[in-house]
């Protein structure tokens, strides 16, 4: 490079940096005096305050009068985070089923799924969260006369009421039995691929998977119930105007589950065709060939093939699923940008404050997953094909 | 070495089995489609029950039972029709103006029409890639489009029009608008991106790539918010921003963000050869990347590009939640109105919206297929 080229190149960068630096000054100066004339104190000092507002759903304890700021942020995430967790896999397995429908051999099944795809990704999710939570819900019943199922479980435009257990002193013992069943069947996977790998006769997963799992929480709730500490169930009954007690699953969260997860499937299942056309056709004739059947063709041949390509898209849709969340605010479900950037914002008038965190969340979920998903193409790329 | 697995192999002999009686024609297409096994028939029989009774429901709904006439909500009551009622669109009919124009003067209304004009000439003069002088065609949509349209929405008294405050416009006029300006914006924004982001200058290059990361890593909402809350923050003094303008500029910088990214898949396409041909033409570096790569990249990514527009198009929606009046809002209100109280009046209402996304983002979404279409064909060559 020629030294007036380089000379250039850095007067050309040092001008960007100053312009940069210039319009940041600029706006900080701005805002501190406008901040001064409001008398609004910056930094994160208001998160210690208390917030006096009282929030639907929580998953921690959370009370108006004593909690702080801070701690209607983390009730805020914790929501937020809740409805991803619901909504990935729901939106996963509707999506793998529409996605592999649409190279099923029945023509009927490719063209339902070809039309789920088209109508729910051509919709805008804010309209389909409203269509569910509104037009759904008017073809409930009203919340003086729920319909019930076996005096448990109660339905009506005021939500889903469960009954709740209490898992709290040795009733955890359940809790604990599922993640047994969980760990255990883990390692009959692993042992399950040791033994392909090996050339052995596989161990059978899914059944004792299933066994594992339901059968020891099952167990050890009984024999809670024979040693005399029956674990406690708090029922839904119903009272003068509404139902009381129990689990409730509000509607706003309800509908903001299905429709991020229905709206998600339809682009997941687009990824999912794109990644099962990706397969060459030879694969899927060889494995006929010798004679797999055409479930074992789907999931011990083209799947993982398929996978490879599937996996770095799916990865960005679960981001958009989790950024897609905040749509929450619409329809009154206390997520984070509903509890943070719209109420204690209202409250504190925090604003560069309260901005940067709740950008800076979902700044470190999309960077933590991008982070992973480059070691998992890393990883891929390195098996040869 | 482990012998491979066996499992799969036969040890015995079938039997040969007769040939099939038929391979082509109606019958084997339908057997083979519809019938071939037991799995399969039962789908075909699910599906066709789940038809049976889905189909009718919705044709009733939209079309069969219908009001199509009224002056309110009593005619679309199942109590006062007397029969089964079906969508409102008596509703739709009497709230149309409400629902495109939102509260613009009805006797300025020539003016949107006008700039609904405007842009479906600008969009056609894009779009068709056949369509004569399309290098003019960019110069009308970047420049003199958004002008225009800006002198003839919010007018202009020294032209004779009528000043009207943007907290006037509302439904598909603020929806349209939303949308032009996102694209108008982000095109050569993302563009002007994409190429920092590959530029061999590396503070430029960071300061791209950080601009993309950030606004791809956090939700539209958060953005409308802050665009809400902090431009006022940050300008000096007396200056206000306009209520409309705060989102316009949140979802324009925003979509730059995407748009730099379908760019840079574009420039990525394009061989590096044609750049190195291009300078032993003599050509310097700069024109290398006017003439030869991004002509060739742009022409790549017109389906990334429409495909973006879709995404922002249902994006704009989301302008609502800070206070926008675009299409949803003012369907929201509309519904609200006591006059036309119905219990089918939601469903009503989401059932006109969604058809119109659906008409307007599927028709792109062709779109977008028939150039992939094409220019996969010009590529096979």
């Amino acid at each position: 490079m020629a030294a007036s080229t380089r000379w250039r190149a850095l007067a050309l960068q040092a001008g960007l940096v100053l312009i940069l630096l210039a319009l940041a000054y600029a706006a900080a100066d701005n805002a501190a005096q406008k901040l001064a004339r409001q008398g609004i104190v910056a930094g994160f000092g208001f998160l210690g305050r208390g917030a006096g507002f009282d929030i639907g759903q929580r998953l921690i304890p959370y009370a108006a009068a004593t909690s702080t700021y801070l701690d209607a942020f983390c009730v805020g995430l914790l929501n937020t985070l809740l409805v991803a967790a619901l909504a990935i896999p729901l939106a996963t397995g509707i999506g793998f089923t529409v996605g592999i429908a649409r190279r099923a051999d029945n023509v009927l099944a490719r063209a339902l799924a070809a039309t789920y795809v088209e109508i729910l990704r051509n919709v805008p999710l804010l309209l389909q969260v409203l269509v569910w939570y509104v037009a759904v819900r008017i073809a409930l019943p009203g919340a003086e006369a729920p319909a019930e199922l076996g005096r448990a479980v109660f339905l009506s435009q005021r939500g889903l009421f469960l009954p709740r257990p209490d898992f709290s002193g040795s009733g955890g013992l359940v809790p604990a039995a599922v993640a047994l069943g969980l760990l255990a069947t883990v390692g009959l996977a692993r042992l399950r691929r040791r033994a392909v790998a090996a050339g052995r006769r596989p161990v059978p997963v899914l059944i004792p998977g299933l066994l594992l799992g339901l059968g020891l929480p099952v167990l050890a709730w009984i024999g809670l119930g024979r040693a005399g500490h029956p674990v406690r169930v708090a029922w839904p009954a119903r009272g003068p105007f509404d139902v009381e007690g129990g689990l409730a699953v509000l509607p706003e969260f309800a509908a903001l589950v299905i429709g991020l997860s229905v709206y998600a499937a339809a682009f997941i299942a687009e990824i999912v065709r794109a990644g099962l056309d990706s397969v060459a056709r030879g694969q899927a004739e060889a494995a006929a060939a010798l004679a797999l059947t055409r479930r074992q063709t789907l999931r011990l041949v083209v799947l993982p093939q398929a996978l490879r390509v599937i996996v770095p898209p799916l990865t960005s849709q679960y981001l958009n699923i989790t950024k897609n969340s905040s749509l929450a605010v619409l329809i009154g479900y206390p997520d984070l940008v509903h509890v943070f950037m719209g109420t204690v914002l209202n409250q504190t008038n925090q604003a560069v404050e309260v901005v940067a965190l709740t950008m800076a969340v979902y700044l470190a979920i999309s960077l933590v997953t991008a982070w992973a998903m480059n070691r998992y193409n890393a990883r891929v790329a390195g098996t040869g094909r | 070495m482990n012998p491979p697995p066996t499992r799969f192999v036969r040890d015995a002999m079938i039997p040969p089995a007769p040939p099939p009686r038929r391979l082509g024609g109606p019958v084997a297409w339908i057997r083979k489609n519809l019938f071939g096994g037991v799995g399969n028939t039962l789908t075909t029989l699910l599906i066709l029950a789940a038809l049976a009774w889905i189909v009718p429901a919705i044709l009733r709904f939209l079309v069969l039972d219908a009001v199509w006439t009224g002056t309110s909500g009593a005619a679309c009551r199942p109590e006062v029709a007397g029969r089964p009622v079906g969508a409102c669109w008596a509703f739709i009919g009497a709230k149309i103006n409400y629902l495109v124009y939102g509260s613009y003067p009805a006797a300025a209304r020539w003016r949107p029409n006008l700039f609904f004009g405007l842009l479906a000439f600008g969009a056609a003069w894009m779009l068709w890639l056949g369509a004569p002088r399309r290098d003019l065609g960019a110069w009308f949509v970047f420049l003199v489009l958004p002008l225009a349209a800006w002198l003839l929405l919010s007018g202009m008294p020294a032209l004779g029009l009528a000043n009207v405050a943007t907290a006037l416009w509302g439904g598909i006029l603020v929806t349209l608008v939303v949308s032009a300006v996102g694209i108008v914006a982000a095109l050569p924004l993302g563009i002007l991106l994409a190429l920092g982001r590959r530029s061999s200058l590396p503070l430029l290059r960071w300061v791209c790539i950080a601009f993309i990361e950030f606004w791809r890593g956090v939700p539209l909402i958060t953005v409308l918010f802050m665009a809400n809350v902090m431009l006022p923050l940050f300008l000096p003094g007396a200056v206000t921003v306009d209520r409309l303008l705060r989102p316009l500029i949140g979802i324009a910088l925003f979509a730059s963000a995407y748009m730099a990214e379908v760019v840079r898949g574009g420039l990525q396409a394009v061989t590096e050869t044609q750049r190195q041909a291009a300078l032993a033409l003599g050509l310097t570096d700069g024109q290398a990347m006017r003439f030869v790569v991004l002509p060739q990249a742009l022409k790549i990514v017109v389906p990334g590009i429409v495909n973006t527009l879709i995404g922002l198009f249902k994006d704009t929606t989301l302008v609502a939640i800070v206070g926008i009046a675009d299409f949803v809002r003012v369907l929201e209100a509309a519904r609200a109105d006591p006059a036309w109280s119905a219990p089918v009046i939601p469903a009503t209402a989401y059932a006109f919206a969604a058809l119109f996304y659906l008409a307007i983002c599927l028709a792109m979404a062709r779109y977008a297929g028939f150039v992939e279409r094409r220019l996969a064909a010009g590529e096979r060559r």
